[in-house]
């Protein structure tokens, strides 16, 4: 009897050594231990056996079930790591080298440097406005001493329309709707009118390389009680120091303007040179940036604020001048010209 | 305009001061000042008066002359010289050996075998005029040997002002009012301007003349004959030159010098064309001739002046051919006047010729300079031409006088302004510098402002800020930050939309933003077959404002086939949905147009792929669901099928659809193109759902497919909601495939029971009800 269970084992210890998979394994398992199987054979032959052996005989297979068992169990985790073995080896190395398909969308050039202003201007608790492009005489010029007839007006600069009304020629247009949108909130709870109106402009000129009738450009007033030329100095250098990601210096010029008195014409120290002087400024080590200045009295009237008691500053940036500068842009028409070889360069957000 | 330092210091004496350093103060407290400065006569030296002695001609040239030269030396000079001009006796500018011109250092010079130990010049050589037809003729007595920079303005400093930084100063389009600003600048006092007193000649007779016209100002002329000088001085043909004028002859020189001087435009008529000045306009056009020769057509807005009924000249404008001073006029009729600026301005729009004069006079030019001006023309004729007589009374008709201007300003209105403290005695020294009449009393300061900045320019308080404080300097300005309270920024709605669209068409649908212009690309739209649609336009112009951006995307299109085998492109840009009858104003919209175009799914594929997207905006927006619904195609280039209105929450926010056939293969036959336009302001306005939170079942869900023979999915979404289970969760569209039966649509719902563990019962339920429902309306369940 011995014999035939120390046959048995042997005979196993064999088989296990050549299995090669699992399903093999299986088959073995089954052959053993499956309910035909030798080892539940030999418990047959038990009958012939007295009491005492009967016992002694069924430790025996019960061990060698026990045993055959947990092989199995330690082939089984062994067949698994050597099948994870394999297939790890058997796994290729990607080819990294190949250039990468982004298919990512744009934005316009335009929108980027916007949204850059517009996040600077929000952390100085600017609001951003929004206005429309087609706007009447009185926003565009009554409101904004402008009078009837200044030379802005005339039909070479404005694109009138048939109505009388006009495309708007600068972003000041929505000065005098602003001023009467937060007019109330200034005046009885002292809220101070802070806001920045970014938009499309529109004036009658032939283009090319440096001149686009369709062009950007952000405005932004502050309206307060004491607001002084002082603030709109140390205001200008803090906001573009920050557009800029850079300190700047500014200076300021005297500049006609009939929204504004005083008005200024602003210069910042030249981006490239840093103001030593260089091809790009000229070699006047400044750049011409924005006009800016005081509101004028009679504009605040307008939008129904006493110049008495309240005053403010506005300025205007060139969003276009700005995008051309920042992303390097030699030629303003590829900005509205749909041109996505041009376009799809601005994937990044601000 | 070109200034001469010279020239502002006959007014200022800047004597012992940094120029360069003040015309940079100039710069930052004035008018801006062009970065080239001019350093005149920096190139040449040396250059001395000297007499030709004999002229002999050169033995190998029939253009060259041998000429003896008394450069105030010992000995005669030999030189050898090719001008024409050359004569025995004549002075002229002698370079002699070591003088220098521009980069040449003159040497003994071999010219065809015979030596010049120096070289006569002509003016333009010396850059004192632009006249190289011979050599320069002196006509002064200085004695030979003298360097011309002794007795001549040949050093100078010029710079350039840019105009467009003068519109609002009429006073600075002269000399002198520029240095009056070196004089506030410098601290240095201002001089006056030398004139002759014309009261002397008020007994002469007057001249005939009379304004006839509100648009003339006032109007002043004196007859003077006698005029025997033809050229001008030296000095005063260089400044000319150096402003970028040229010297023409006496009398036009001394007008265009006092243009030049004061600011004062200037005409001198012949007196025999000029007997009866008349100031008028005319109520029928015609064609008058200006002394360019130019042929010009007057209306009955252009100010003309005339003889009697003749026009002899463009008020303010330009003067005519035939009142000209010409060889044998020997009394002269002088003008100095002042016209309406719009008039003059919108004449010279009309004529579209500007002249150096109506430059002047759109600005608003100060009245009170026409009789100065005469008076300072007499100055500079009898100086120069001893010999002249007046023949008539001075006459001036002084019709309109601008209102003197004066008021008061509080220390405290001043400092709110400045931010900083500027003191009483800044402020009344820079006013006083300026010529305005200030005085302080208590807090107060009462201005008076000086009629050459009274016309237009300074006309309040304010005005006052930017005097004081420009002289003062902005560099030297104290800077600080605003002292405002702190509310929270208001946020608008609209403007966050239009970034949420941005920002969601790019970063998931990788669409490219475009800009375009707001007309019809007319050229682009011929080409497609995209007919231009009526609408609201430009005034005097056939150029209308567009209705769709669709079509304008379309033409972009088609200038990018060749950059991606699909691609969409998206626009948040202005309409004019033409003209609200009521307000006569156009009704702007803002939309966002999406163009997609791909060569490599179908136009079916495409178009749901839009719809999808349209649905994910809605939901990343406005957590809405949205809605299609048929339309008809109004606009040409829209293909007349597959035209669905958007609706989110039941407001038609928008359309998707497709362009028509024949554009769509001019574009690309093979590619599929689908677009939409959505109205943002309206998308903006609808309130926005909160996200309400559904926890899910702990039981476990059920899934059932279901595949029906319907057309279209609709009526299996209607009897879904017509059976109105709250155990149904979801409901998609798994499939959608046609075979021999026909178009089949599988469906997959979700069921699930938060209670308890569904049965197959009344999951079968449910599901049987939604069978028969469609049953009924033939759509059967595929077998």
């Amino acid at each position: 009897m011995m014999e035939k269970v120390n046959q048995l084992k042997a005979a196993f210890a064999e088989r296990l050594q050549n299995v090669a998979d699992a399903q093999e394994l299986e088959t073995i398992r089954v052959e053993f231990l499956g309910k035909k199987g030798s080892v539940t054979g030999l418990l047959k032959d038990m009958k012939e056996l007295g009491n005492e052996e009967k016992k002694a005989f069924g430790q025996l297979v019960n061990t060698l079930k026990n045993e055959i068992t947990e092989a199995i169990a330690e082939k089984t985790q062994a067949l698994g790591r050597l099948a994870i073995e394999r297939q790890i080896n058997s796994m290729p190395d990607f080819d990294l080298s190949a250039p990468p398909v982004l298919d990512r969308g744009s934005y316009h050039p335009i929108t980027l440097v916007q949204r850059e202003c517009e996040q600077v201007f929000r952390s100085m608790g600017f609001t951003v406005e929004d206005y429309s492009e087609i706007v009447t005489d009185y926003e565009c010029f009554e409101s904004l001493n402008i009078p009837k007839h200044h030379p802005a007006r005339d039909m070479q600069d404005t694109y009138y329309l048939t109505n009388g009304q006009l495309l708007k020629s600068q972003t000041s247009a929505a000065q005098n709707a602003i001023y009467k949108k937060y007019r109330r909130a200034l005046i009885e709870e002292g809220k101070p009118i802070k806001a920045v109106f970014p938009g499309r402009c529109f004036r009658n000129e032939t283009t090319d390389a440096c001149h686009e009738n369709t062009f950007f450009q952000m405005e932004g007033v502050m309206v307060d009680k004491n607001i002084s030329i002082s603030n709109l100095i140390f205001f200008m250098k803090t906001m573009l120091s920050e557009v800029f990601k850079k300190d700047i210096k500014v200076r300021l010029r005297p500049g006609f303007f009939p929204f504004v008195e005083p008005g200024f014409e602003l210069d910042i120290s030249c981006l490239i040179c840093g103001g030593e002087g260089c091809p790009s400024c000229k070699h006047s080590g400044w750049l011409e940036l924005c006009p800016c200045g005081m509101i004028h009295p009679e504009v605040l009237k307008a939008g129904g604020i006493d110049p008495e008691e309240y005053t403010g500053f506005a300025f205007g940036l060139g969003m276009t001048r700005l995008a051309m500068m920042k992303y390097g842009i030699a030629d303003i028409r590829d900005l509205n010209s749909g041109n996505l070889r041009c376009l799809c360069q601005f994937t990044q957000d601000a | 305009m070109f200034i001469s330092m010279n020239w502002i210091c006959d007014f200022v004496d800047l004597s012992g001061l940094d120029k360069m350093k003040l015309i940079q103060q100039f710069s930052l407290s004035t008018a801006e000042v062009e970065n080239e400065i001019f350093q005149k006569g920096s190139d040449i030296d040396g250059i001395v008066a000297a007499t030709i002695l004999s002229v002999e001609p050169h033995p190998e040239s029939k253009k060259l002359h041998l000429l003896k030269v008394d450069a105030g030396g010992a000995e005669p000079v030999d030189v050898v010289c090719g001008a024409p001009n050359v004569a025995v006796g004549m002075k002229t500018a002698f370079a002699p050996v070591g003088a220098r011109i521009g980069e040449i250092t003159i040497t003994p010079r071999k010219l065809a075998g015979c030596t010049s130990n120096g070289m006569c010049c002509s003016e333009s050589e010396i850059g004192l005029s632009d006249d190289h037809s011979g050599i320069m003729v002196i006509t002064d007595d200085i004695p030979n040997g003298t360097p011309l920079k002794d007795v001549y303005q040949i050093d100078d400093i010029v710079f350039e002002v840019d105009n467009k930084s003068l519109t609002n100063r009429p006073d600075l389009w002269g000399h002198y009012g520029i240095a009056r600003e070196f004089s506030a600048l410098s601290g240095r006092p201002l001089k006056e301007i030398g004139t002759v007193d014309l009261t002397p000649y008020k007994d002469l007779p007057k001249v005939d003349m009379k304004i006839e016209d509100p648009l003339c100002y006032r109007y002043a002329c004196i007859q003077i004959d006698n005029v025997s000088r033809t050229v001008s001085p030296v000095n005063m043909r260089i400044r000319l030159f150096y402003c970028g004028m040229r010297a023409i002859n006496f009398l036009a020189d001394i007008t265009n010098y006092i243009m030049l001087e004061m600011g004062q435009p200037m005409h001198a008529f012949d007196s025999r064309k000029v007997e009866k000045i008349r100031i008028k306009r005319f109520e029928k056009e015609f064609e008058f001739q200006t002394l360019d020769k130019e042929m010009r057509r007057i209306d009955s807005d252009t100010l003309m002046i005339c003889n009697g009924d003749t026009p002899v000249a463009i008020a303010g404008i330009m003067g005519g051919l035939d009142s000209e001073i010409v060889a044998d006029t020997t009394a002269l009729t002088l003008e100095s006047a002042c016209f309406d600026p719009v008039s003059i301005r919108k004449s010279t729009v009309r004529l579209a010729h500007r002249t150096d004069a109506s430059m002047r006079y759109e600005k608003s030019l100060d009245p009170e300079m026409v009789g100065t001006a005469v008076g300072r023309f007499l100055r500079l004729l009898t100086d120069n031409d001893p010999g002249v007589t007046v023949i008539s009374a001075f006459t001036d008709e002084y019709a309109y006088h601008y209102p003197k201007i004066a008021f008061d300003f509080t220390r405290a209105f001043l400092d709110r302004y400045t931010g900083i403290e500027i003191s009483d005695e800044t402020v009344l020294n820079t006013l006083h510098a300026l010529g305005f009449g200030a005085e302080l009393s208590g807090d107060t300061f009462s201005v008076t402002v000086p009629s050459w900045r009274g016309t237009k320019d300074v006309t309040m308080k304010a005005d006052i800020i930017e005097e004081v404080t420009r002289i003062y300097g902005y560099d030297n300005f104290a800077v600080h930050t605003a002292e405002s309270p702190l509310y929270p920024v208001q946020i608008s709605t609209e403007k966050n939309v239009e970034d949420q669209l941005k920002d969601l068409l790019v970063k998931r649908y990788s669409l490219h933003e475009v800009h375009s212009y707001v007309w019809p690309y007319y050229d682009e739209f011929k080409a497609l077959g995209i007919p231009v649609e009526d609408n609201i336009g430009l005034l005097n112009s056939t150029v209308v404002i567009r209705r769709s951006i669709a079509p304008t995307q379309l033409c972009q299109i088609r200038i990018n086939t060749a950059f991606a085998p699909e691609f969409g492109i998206f626009e948040i840009g202005r309409i004019a949905d033409g003209v609200n009858a009521e307000t006569n104003l156009v009704n702007e919209k803002k939309m966002l147009c999406i163009t997609l175009f791909s060569k490599t799914r179908t136009t079916e594929q495409l178009y749901y792929y839009l719809k999808d997207m349209i649905a994910v905006l809605a939901d990343d927006i406005k957590h809405l669901p949205v809605r299609f619904a048929k339309a008809e195609a109004s606009h040409a280039w829209q293909h007349p099928k597959n035209l669905n209105t958007v609706y989110v929450n039941e407001t038609a926010v928008g359309e998707i659809g497709l362009p028509y056939p024949t554009i769509a293969e001019k574009i690309d036959k093979k590619a599929a193109i689908v677009y939409a336009e959505i109205d943002v302001e309206k998308l903006a306005a609808i309130p926005r759902a909160e996200i309400v939170y559904d926890e899910p079942s702990k039981y476990p869900e059920m899934e059932v497919d279901l595949t029906f023979l319907a057309p279209v999915f609709a009526p299996i979404g209607d009897a879904v909601r017509k059976v109105s289970s709250p155990l149904i969760k979801k409901l998609s569209m798994t499939d959608i495939y046609e075979d021999a039966q026909g178009k089949a649509i599988t469906v997959r719902l979700l069921f699930a029971d938060k209670e308890k563990t569904l049965t197959r019962e009344e999951v079968n339920e449910v599901v049987d009800s939604i069978i028969n429902t469609l049953k009924a309306e033939n759509i059967a369940l595929k077998q």
